[in-house]
């Protein structure tokens, strides 16, 4: 980064992060702004990737870290503003990098950092009334047991008790000192309603229409689990919408901290809980940047061939999903899921487990193929898979009906897409050729001979069948693979439970099938990580959900849902 | 032509239709309830009907498969049985849901600790399956099950009565990996014997 | 179902009637009509709800057990299946789906985390169990059961309806069923019936 001269930009209020083992710089809250605004016009930093907030309890302190990278590809630049533990109040970045919205609202939920100028800041992943802000390092849980794991009352006096026996409730349920329950109002839902603001229309004859306001969720057959969707309605068109999460919010970043780093790999195979193993390979990442092991050829490989697996069997769930949503009930889905499971035969076969793999390792993975395992990838690989692919191309990308549907709705426009921090598909589907495979490449993806699959017009037909590109680019990275892979070590040095980790932070990021998956890790050089931050793909791609959805119709709505391809595990976390 | 992409996409499933057909024919009655059949509907050439009748006929789970966590018990010739676990308390750690407790027995007349468990619980209702404890544990005792049917009436936890299995019963449904793990076990404790022969042999000397 | 499977014991049927005449309890035919057509309701949660919609799909196939019939509307259903981590924020749902339910209606916490809290279970908004909010009738351990450990649990339900009796069971007795409160979130989960003692612990402090 010795081509970016910030000092001669900025001579006050910019500093670079000179705390050992960090990066990046720190910016006066108070230049936030201007130093955001000129990375963005002047520096060429056009997509806002992450937004995280720090509790740095011993320095009384809050930190907000943002990661931007350029579209065009390269390296990152990370940067941090400071604020006081007590008066957390920074700039809100919404105007600039409108996908700061809900990552800011994020951060005000699960920090309590105040971003002033946000234009709906609400909590977003729990409700409004909830006592606390649960990511702030003083703040415990009713089960709280002890900051950091393994527990003592578990060996070698384990006397086995049930967490909410020792609960006066018997639940896991805390109140504040003084709470009255008969005196207190709930905040209910005003807030969400407010946001969605009232509008009157008069048409030419001055009839006066009034906005309706509907609800899909969280119980919804077309919601993929538990989300909600408050629409304001004109008539059957939509005139705003606004997701409403939180739905799954199973406090994955607070259990997170208190785990040690190896105990959060099988956690990270429950974000998105299709695909597992791609989680495994962002969170070992992260953790190896820091601790700098090297990882030998052959795990290489197998991570390479486990990924792609990865992402054909979610690509192909996700355009049954997609089909179903919009109302081909099952049979779609039923031909991708005979596929999906025959991967999940590998998974199980290597792994041990169809869904969470928990098969990466910090250096390397847990185990080699068993006997028959490569046979068995080979023969989907090279002959069945390829065959089907094609197959679903033919039974549904000329259908009439799928066409009618979906081409031209629910536009995203490639500057849209950026401006919003879609990854993944969906922004290459509105024309930004933007994938970390690629554009930073990790692992060995810089080896393997591949397209960057991209189409331009940004509709759902777009983001349907750019994941059957997906899939026969994956198909060509794992013929090279499985030709390639050489024999040897599975993982460098013995294999370890506790691993220490160098003080320092580190971002991990790899090219998910939603997207870019990017793990955010600080480190205080204990067994258990400091800051546990995960940069969600589905959470983020839904920025862009509402404005995809103006003026279209409810119907559509769910179409629109299903192309953005969600998992809730992973927006909720 | 309007209408030519909705006759390619039913000549797909009339393809698969028919195909059923043509499969089952082809097996002539030997397609379900046989071994064969089964490593056929499961194979790359799987084609038609693609069911499992289960419970009737039962997917065949690999070696590696994993469910909950049991514990091994050695029979010995006396027809006694040994627990493998010394209650190290390692899988308790690496545990990450905590969902593992361990009391070390302690010896009545000296009253220090023993190495084994006196009681050992597993909370089911927590455990994720990772299977991190089998694979830390260094006495080959704790390890994953493959009996994946234990639905019931109750929350399950497992107590030290419920988790004892046989050896032999791990041999059964993980031969490769038990064979592999009885191989380093025989070396040290050669290397062990050996050592000792060796400071015996140095000490006769002196 | 087989016909000799239907007969109850202790009446003996003609040899040439076999085939045509069955000979059977009213609570039998009851049962036996109620355990092969359970709807589900088409109610995911969380990871689970993946290996349930394996289990529906082709490989699995529970609509050999009558239960293809996912109805997105719990008006229509017969069971929910609970397939995922319960949040606190999910709760009161949970609740008014439950109750909104005609009976006879069952519950099957599917996973580790419906049965008691899962691996999530020490975290701040999940709550430990689903029993804790609605009565469950059959649990299925492990994270995520598969899809055939789910199908041994649904047969475990089955097994259930078979035991119960028209007599007995609750939706035909005297009187109206009680909905189950709905909790309440406010600085946290509020159970109703806990609402006496929260307010005593609030005075005391």
């Amino acid at each position: 980064m010795s081509d970016l001269d910030f000092t001669t930009r900025f001579p006050t209020g910019v500093v670079a992060d000179e705390r050992k083992g960090y990066e990046g710089y720190i910016v006066d809250a108070d230049k936030l702004v201007e130093f955001a605004t000129a990375l963005r016009d002047e520096f060429g930093f056009d997509y806002l990737s992450s937004v995280t907030g720090v509790d740095y309890i011993n320095e009384g302190k809050l930190e907000v870290v943002y990661h931007a990278y350029k579209t065009t590809g390269g390296a990152g630049l990370v940067f941090k503003t400071q604020v006081d533990r007590e008066a957390a109040e920074v700039p809100s970045l919404y105007n600039i990098y409108p996908g700061a919205d809900f990552q800011e609202r994020e951060a005000w939920d699960l920090m309590g950092i105040k971003f002033t100028g946000h234009p709906d800041l609400r909590r977003i992943l729990l409700w409004e009334g909830f006592e606390g802000h649960p990511l702030r390092k003083d703040w415990k849980e009713p089960y709280f047991e002890e900051d950091v794991k393994p527990f003592k009352s578990r060996w070698p006096e384990g006397d086995f008790h049930r967490a909410e026996d020792k609960n006066p409730y018997g639940a896991n349920v805390q109140y504040p000192d003084k709470f009255d329950p008969e005196k207190w109002q709930p905040e209910g839902e005003d807030a969400l309603y407010g946001s969605l603001a009232k509008y009157q229309t008069t048409d030419e004859s001055g009839l006066v229409t009034d906005h309706i306001t509907v609800n899909l969720g969280p119980q919804h057959p077309s919601t993929h689990g538990v989300f909600r969707i408050a629409a304001k309605l004109n008539g059957e068109t939509i005139v705003n919408l606004k997701p409403v999460m939180g739905y799954l919010h199973r406090n994955h970043e607070k259990i997170g901290e208190r785990n040690t780093y190896l105990q959060n790999m099988p956690f990270t195979d429950r974000l998105d809980y299709l695909s597992s193993m791609s989680n495994n390979f962002g969170y070992a990442l992260a953790v190896e940047k820091l601790l700098k092991v090297e990882v030998p050829e052959r795990a290489e490989y197998l991570r390479v061939i486990m990924a792609e697996l990865t992402r054909i069997q979610n690509h192909l769930f996700a355009i049954g999903m997609f089909l179903n949503d919009l109302g081909a009930f099952f049979t779609p889905s039923l031909y991708a899921i005979e596929e999906r499971e025959l991967i999940l035969d590998i998974f199980e076969m290597v792994s041990g487990s169809r869904m969470m793999c928990n098969y990466f390792r910090f250096g390397g993975v847990v185990r080699d193929l068993p006997e028959g395992a490569l046979e068995k990838i080979k023969g989907l690989v090279l002959d069945r898979l390829p065959r089907k692919v094609d197959e679903m191309d033919r039974f549904l990308s000329e259908n009439e009906i799928l066409r009618s549907r979906t081409v031209g709705q629910g536009y995203l426009s490639a500057e849209d897409a950026i401006k919003y921090s879609a990854a993944g598909p969906m922004l290459r589907a509105s024309g930004i050729p933007y994938d970390i495979r690629r554009a930073d490449p990790y692992s060995i993806y810089d080896r393997f001979d591949f397209d960057v699959a991209v189409r331009y017009n940004g509709d759902i037909y777009d983001r349907y069948y750019i994941r059957l590109d997906e899939v026969r680019q994956s198909l060509r990275i794992l013929e090279q693979a499985i030709k390639d892979i050489p024999e040897g070590e599975i993982l460098s040095g013995k294999p370890q439970y506790t691993v220490r980790v160098p003080a320092g932070e580190s971002y991990g990021r790899v090219e998910g099938p939603k997207g870019e998956l990017g793990f955010y890790i600080v480190s205080d050089g204990k067994a258990n990580p400091y800051r546990y931050h995960v940069r969600a793909p589905s959470f983020i791609n839904l920025t862009a959900f509402g404005p995809m959805c103006v003026g279209l119709k409810v119907a559509d709505v769910v179409a629109v849902l299903g192309s953005i391809d969600i998992v809730l595990g992973e927006t909720d976390r | 032509m309007y209408g030519k992409g909705l006759i390619k996409g039913l000549g797909v499933t009339l393809k698969r239709f028919v195909n059923t057909y043509l499969d089952d024919l082809k097996w002539a009655g030997k397609r379900y309830y046989t071994q064969e059949g089964l490593a056929h509907r499961s194979s790359k050439d799987a084609n038609g009907i693609f069911t499992v009748q289960y419970p009737e006929e039962k997917l065949p789970v690999p070696e590696e498969f994993r469910y909950v966590p049991f514990l091994v018990y050695d029979e010995l010739e006396d027809g006694t049985h040994h627990n493998r676990c010394t209650a190290c308390g390692i899988c308790s750690k690496v545990c990450p849901p905590q969902c593992i407790w361990i009391e070390r027995a302690t010896d009545p007349k000296t009253g220090r600790p023993k190495q084994e468990p006196a009681a050992f619980s597993i909370d089911l209702d927590i455990c994720m399956n990772c299977g991190l404890c089998a694979e830390y544990c260094p006495f080959d005792s704790i390890k994953m099950d493959h009996d994946y049917e234990i639905a019931g009436y109750g929350r399950t936890v497992h107590h030290l009565d419920e988790l004892l299995k046989p050896a032999s019963y791990y041999d059964e449904i993980r031969p490769l990996n038990s064979a592999r793990e009885a191989a380093i076990r025989k070396e040290k404790e050669e290397a062990k014997a050996a050592k000792a022969a060796a400071r015996a042999a140095r000490a006769a000397k002196k | 179902m087989e016909n000799n499977e239907l007969n109850s014991p202790g009446y003996e049927i003609p040899d040439d009637m076999k085939s045509v005449v069955s000979i059977t309890t009213l609570d039998k035919i009851y049962n036996w009509g109620r355990r092969s057509s359970v709807w589900p309701m088409m109610f995911g949660l969380a990871c689970c709800a993946i290996e349930m919609i394996a289990t529906a799909a082709s490989r699995y196939d529970f609509s050999r057990f009558g239960m293809e019939v996912m109805r997105p509307s719990p008006r229509q259903s017969d069971l929910m299946l609970v397939s995922g981590t319960v949040t606190k924020k999910m709760a009161p749902t949970i609740v008014r789906l439950y109750n909104q339910m005609p009976e006879p209606k069952y519950v099957v916490a599917m996973g580790a985390c419906a049965s008691g809290g899962g691996p999530f279970k020490e975290g701040y908004n999940v709550v430990s169990g689903v029993d804790k909010l609605i009565p469950v009738d059959v649990y299925i351990p492990g994270c995520p059961p598969t899809p055939q450990a789910l199908i041994n649990g649904l047969i475990k339900l089955q097994e259930l309806i078979d035991t119960q009796s028209l007599k007995t069971v609750r939706w035909y007795q005297k009187g109206e069923l009680a909905a189950v409160p709905v909790p309440v979130l406010g600085p946290d989960l509020i159970y109703p019936k806990d609402i006496p003692a929260i307010q005593e612990a609030g005075k005391e402090a």
